[in-house]
């Protein structure tokens, strides 16, 4: 019933993740063990016949950031959306550290299990003020009847005053979020993802609509929150991909063509032949 | 580190909220009782029968008004089938004034009329324990609640909304009108209940009787708008008004709708199925008409007339169009369903927030 | 009433009065089987009855009818027809004057009144008239004793028309499970098994019990026959649900039609979509009023010309809705499902002030009334058979306009893309009060449809309201095969549980599985599928 921010609340899975896991000690968040924190094995996505993914294998380690690029119609989304469970895939295996089956879970297990994600094209609560909407994506039980009686507690809320600065959206708190512009709302959603407190981020083009400057800094903090979090960034931005410098996959046509550090997969052939070929 | 509860309620209304609602409670918990009993008819401040059983009703609609606000307003779904919720309530305390008639009926019989008509030898057996105040209570609380929560699971898990919902409630209240309308049913058939006589032993028609349904009915109002506007200031009623705008968004960040709209859901019919059980007595009546469609949908007129996702709007909507109402089906009766429907078209055209809305926009501008 | 109740009595007694002289041209009959029916025996009675029953002559017919209602009376010699005022010689039909003084009744038990029944429906079977000898020969499936074998027989040698010459085989053999010679029996039981009829088995029945047939290869035969008759019953019974359903379809699907393109194409709820049914029927209504005042040689087309001009009206009172009010609206839909419904609340006051709150009479022509036997006790009625091809042609004329013509192009266009559509050049404006002037107009037909078999009133159209959702959502939204396969399944559910449970209970089960239905389709049976589903 109180909002104690420091306690892991994993009641929301339910019995079944509880028991799953007999034998280890019930552990916070995610089994680690083997340092990789996301397997997808054979993932294919079709739609109407259209195979949007194929055959798709990514591992991401624990603390990694990964980049992600391809064409247009790659698939980057799709996979995110089989990632957090909007999308169920044709085959393929899905897992979430050693132990979670993200293809069985519903969206909200998946959020609560600790994958966090930016939509490509932004979506905060329009209705809500900035501050509103930070609160509501705090970590915390979100259970219907945990929040029938929550009460932001100042812990609560110098932390969402923190992240307002971080995402530099402290003057605004109190207006309703559909009046930010286009790149305060990717901030926004952004400073949403951090309350959170996701180990997994996925960041479906977080830079796009924003100036140069503000590029950078969100590259800052991107690689900032590396070690301690993994992302997987979605771009098509190059220079925003060179400055975060991890390694690159590239997608196309729903499977790896290609994976590496940005240099030698720009080099590749086959990757320039896809992105000139177009 | 823990805020009482009672700081939060507190908190769920401004001091103005709180002292509006104070002169409320005076008004129909006090003075208007009063006036009805103490003061001998005739007299210019005796508050007459037909103005404690038309408030009294008024304010059993505007229980409802805030039941459908808080789905609609809120969570953004649109009932047409609060009528039946109403309804449900309604046969459910009905059902134990039909029993508290005894053998005072037409046939003398400790059956109910319809059933010795229908030449039922005993009770069908959902009426065991219809003579128990309590047990009445009860399955007036639990009956809409328990049929909202099974409706409710199933077309929220498959993410029914919107129109599509709306329409469904509709197909059920007239399904369950038609399930009523059946002599069969055992609940009268087309006449429903009527003829009652008393409850708790007190006669129906008492003045003390009136003055009592009145008060409870106020209170009861007051209870619910204040549950309401705790709701809705809550962070529920915050994840509810973000499930209303982007449903998806919210469950990528951890939450299921699917019990918010549920809970609120089931609230609401329970609200409902109140307000039912109070209109009942008072009006003395209560049949399947109750249940069509038609009725459900002017629910949502009154809400929007007040101005959605107000709470006290709906309010002032449900007070509206039912001392209108009331007004035009005596004065002129071919005109009503011209006017009412005048609202409908008017009301989203041009009065999207409604009075409320309209009253603050008149205060910003008188401000500016 | 109670006190013209006597004067029309008195007034129809003048008027058959009147009547009488005419008829009154007695050709004689033998006097001696005349008076043969003042026996003192009854099976002299019933000797002579039969006698008159087979002579074919209809003066025989007035005696025995005179005896059966107690008006044959006997005065020393002569037999006599006393109808209250005049005394007539049975025999000769001379009027005897003065009445007699003494006269006594002849008494007729039971066994004789059935005998008189059956002779006089005998002596119909000789009646010139075809429709006469029909009726009569249908009177005999369910009661013919062993008594009229040879009637019938003398009557199925005389008989020319086919029809009714079947049904004088069918009598025949019934009456003859009553004969006693069991080879005779055995082939009317064998005849028997041809038939479809309840009645026939409730004949054939008793010959299972060997208590009332003693003879073991009749008994197996009647049982057989049973049999033949219970499954042709029972198929029947189906042909008729199927055929009850396919009319409810094709009803929904009307009711359903316009709002496929309104809601299902152009995402418009309009609650209103009911009241333009109630247009178009009473815009039938209102031709039918124009031609009976202007056309009355024409009346049984009316119909016809009621076609268009419901299109018409519906269409022009839906375009004024949009242009008013439902534009205003686009992209609101819980807003236009409220101002619709306010829109009909209007509409059907307007519809009862103009016409009253009654319903109007709207006659069926004589080309619609009746119907084709299929089978026996199962007669298709024509105004059903008419609207189900009329369904069709409805059905032809959308799917004409929505694949070929280019308001059928732009519409498609529109709802795929608005603000597309709009930038290469579609009119999105007047294309939107096109199209839903198109789905209204195709309400108006269907409430032609309606007002040849429901009742024609300003409430007609909430009752359709639902139901006609339903099939839209049912189908899928955007989806006109949807809708038709969404009205047969419908139709035909509906029926088929009605048989089982009775109209309310089906109701609500056809609910309920539409409900769990969409639980398990949300986009219903033809789903889109694609990114624009969700939001
Ligand atoms: N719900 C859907 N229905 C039908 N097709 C879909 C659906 N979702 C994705 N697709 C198709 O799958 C393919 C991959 O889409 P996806 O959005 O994953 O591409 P992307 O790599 O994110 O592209 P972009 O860089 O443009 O964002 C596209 O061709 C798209 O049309
Ligand atoms: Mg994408």
């Amino acid at each position: 019933m109180s909002t104690n921010l420091t306690d892991y609340d994993t009641d929301n899975r339910g019995g079944e993740d509880g028991t799953q896991v007999v034998g280890h000690i019930l552990q916070p968040g995610v089994d680690l063990s083997h340092k990789v924190i996301l397997y997808l094995e054979a993932i294919s996505v079709s739609f109407d016949g259209f195979k949007a993914l194929n055959n798709l294998n990514l591992t991401i380690d624990a603390g990694e950031l990964r980049c992600i690029i391809g064409p247009n119609g790659a698939g980057k989304t799709t996979m995110m959306d089989v990632i957090t469970g909007k999308t169920r895939p044709d085959a393929g295996t899905c897992f979430f550290g050693q132990t979670l089956d993200l293809t069985r879970m519903t969206e909200p297990e998946i959020a609560h299990a600790g994958i966090g994600r930016k939509f490509q094209k932004p979506t905060i609560f329009e209705n809500h003020t900035v501050f509103e909407n930070l609160e509501l994506a705090m970590k915390t039980d979100k259970r219907a009847w945990a929040s029938l009686f929550a009460w932001l507690s100042q812990e609560g809320r110098d932390r969402i005053t923190d992240t307002l600065k971080q995402v530099r959206l402290d003057h605004e708190a109190d207006r309703p979020a559909g009046l930010l512009s286009h790149g305060q709302k990717q901030w926004l959603e952004i400073g949403m993802l951090l309350m959170q407190e996701p180990q997994l981020l996925l960041l479906d083009e977080p830079v796009a609509g924003m100036t140069d400057d503000e590029t950078e800094r969100t590259g800052e903090l991107f690689k900032s929150l590396a070690g301690k979090h993994s992302l997987v960034v979605v771009e098509h931005d190059m220079a925003f991909i060179e400055q975060l410098g991890g390694k690159v996959t590239v997608l196309h046509e729903g499977s790896v063509l290609a994976e590496g550090d940005l240099a030698t997969v720009q080099a590749d052939p086959r990757v320039i032949e896809v992105y000139l070929g177009r | 580190m823990r805020t009482p509860f009672t700081i939060r309620v507190l908190a769920a209304m401004p001091r103005s909220g709180w002292i509006a609602m104070g002169l409320f409670a005076a008004i129909t918990l006090v003075l208007m009782p009063a006036l009805h009993l103490f003061v001998p008819e005739g007299h210019p401040f005796h508050v007459s029968n037909y103005v404690i059983t038309l408030g009294g009703k008024i304010m059993c609609y505007a229980i409802v008004a805030v039941a459908m606000d808080l789905v609609w307003g809120y969570a953004g779904i649109l009932s047409l089938g609060h009528g039946m919720f109403f309804a449900l309530g309604g046969y459910a305390f009905g059902m134990y004034l039909m029993r508290g008639i005894g053998t005072d009926g037409s046939y003398q019989s400790h059956l109910p009329d319809f059933m010795v008509f229908l030449d039922w030898k005993e009770l069908p057996w959902y009426w065991a324990g219809s003579d128990s105040f309590v047990l009445t209570l009860i399955l007036v609380l639990a009956v809409p609640s328990l049929v909202a929560f099974v409706f409710g699971y199933f077309a929220f898990r498959s993410r029914i909304k919107g129109v599509y919902f709306a329409i469904i409630t509709q197909a059920l209240t007239f399904a369950a009108m038609l399930l009523f309308f059946r002599n069969e049913t055992g609940f009268g058939g087309n006449n429903g209940f009527t003829d009652f006589k008393r409850i708790l032993g007190y006669d129906i028609t008492s003045p003390e009787m009136r003055a009592t349904l009145f008060a409870l009915s106020a209170l009861a109002l007051m209870l619910a708008l204040l549950a309401g506007r705790y709701l809705a200031t809550s962070k529920f009623g915050r994840v509810l008004a973000a499930i209303r705008d982007a449903e998806s968004r919210v469950m990528f960040i951890g939450y299921n709708p699917l019990h918010y709209k549920l809970f609120i859901w089931t609230f609401s019919a329970m609200l409902c199925g109140i307000a039912g059980a109070l209109y009942v007595p008072q009006v003395g009546i209560i049949n399947p008409g109750e249940m069509s469609p038609a009725n459900s949908i002017e629910i949502a007129i009154w809400v929007a007339v007040g101005g959605r996702g107000t709470l006290i709007g709906p309010i002032i909507g449900a007070g509206l169009v039912n001392g209108f109402k009331s007004f035009f089906t005596v004065a002129f009766p071919e005109y009503w369903l011209f006017f009412l429907g005048a609202l409908f078209v008017g009301v989203t055209l041009w009065l999207p927030e409604g009075v409320v809305g309209l009253w603050k926009r008149i205060r910003a501008r008188v401000a500016a | 009433m109670t006190d013209t109740g006597p004067t029309m009595k008195r007034l129809l007694l003048t008027l058959l009065l009147l009547l009488l002289p005419a008829s009154n041209a007695f050709a004689a009959l033998d006097p001696a089987l005349v008076r043969q029916l003042a026996a003192e025996e009854s099976d002299d009675k019933i000797a002579a009855i039969r006698q008159l029953g087979a002579s074919a002559s209809a003066d025989a017919a007035k005696v025995l009818k005179a005896m059966a209602d107690d008006e044959l009376l006997v005065a020393d010699e002569a037999v006599f027809i006393f109808d209250g005022e005049q005394a007539v010689d049975a025999a000769t039909g001379a009027v005897i004057d003065p009445v007699p003084e003494t006269y006594e009744s002849i008494t007729v038990n039971n066994r004789l009144r059935s005998e008189l029944a059956n002779a006089l429906a005998a002596l119909k079977l000789y009646d010139p008239d075809r429709a006469v000898r029909l009726a009569a020969a249908t009177e005999l499936q369910s009661n013919a004793g062993i008594g009229m074998a040879p009637i019938l027989a003398a009557a199925m040698a005389k008989e020319t028309d086919a029809g009714i010459q079947a049904l004088l085989k069918q009598a025949h053999a019934l009456a003859n499970l009553e004969n006693p010679d069991a080879a005779a029996r055995l082939a009317a039981v064998e005849l028997l098994a041809d038939s479809a009829s309840p009645a026939t088995r409730g004949l054939l029945l008793p010959l299972l019990d060997e208590a009332n047939e003693p003879d073991a290869a009749v008994r197996e035969a009647a049982a057989q026959a049973v049999d033949a008759i219970e499954a042709r019953l029972a198929f029947g019974e189906i042909l008729g649900q199927i055929f009850s359903g396919l009319s409810l379809s094709s009803i929904l699907l009307l009711a359903a039609l316009g709002l496929a393109i309104t809601y299902g194409v152009m995402g418009v709820i309009n609650m209103a979509h009911g009241e333009l049914l109630m247009i178009g029927a009473y815009a039938t209504f209102f031709t039918q009023t124009l031609f009976r005042a202007y056309f009355p040689d024409y009346i049984d087309w009316y119909v016809l010309a009621a076609i268009p001009a419901a299109f018409l009206a519906a269409a022009l009172v839906g375009m004024l809705l949009e242009r008013t009010v439902i534009r205003r609206l686009y992209g609101r839909p819980l807003e236009t499902l409220l101002a619709t419904w306010g829109l009909s609340l209007i509409l059907i006051q307007a519809a009862r002030m103009l016409f009253g709150a009654q319903n109007v009479e709207v006659a069926n022509p004589v080309w619609m009334s009746g119907g084709v036997e299929i089978m026996a006790g199962l007669v298709l009625p024509w105004n059903r058979i008419v609207i189900i091809g009329f369904t069709l042609f409805v059905l032809a004329l959308v799917w004409v306009l929505m694949q070929k013509t280019r308001l059928g192009l732009f519409v498609r266009a529109i709802t795929q893309n608005r603000p597309m559509a709009g930038c290469v050049g579609v009119p999105t404006g007047r294309v939107d009060t096109m199209a839903f002037g198109l789905g209204a107009g195709i309400a108006g037909l269907g409430g032609v449809a309606l007002s040849q078999i429901a009742n024609v009133g300003p409430d007609m159209g909430q009752g359709y309201i639902v139901d006609s959702f339903l099939v839209v959502v049912l189908g899928g939204v955007g989806q006109l095969a949807g809708a038709v396969w969404a009205a047969l399944g419908l139709g035909v559910v509906t029926k088929f549980l009605e048989g089982w449970s009775g109209a309310v209970i089906a109701k609500i089960v056809v609910l309920v599985i539409v409900i769990v239905f969409i639980q398990k389709r949300p986009q219903g049976l033809f789903a889109l599928k694609g990114r624009f589903v969700d939001n």
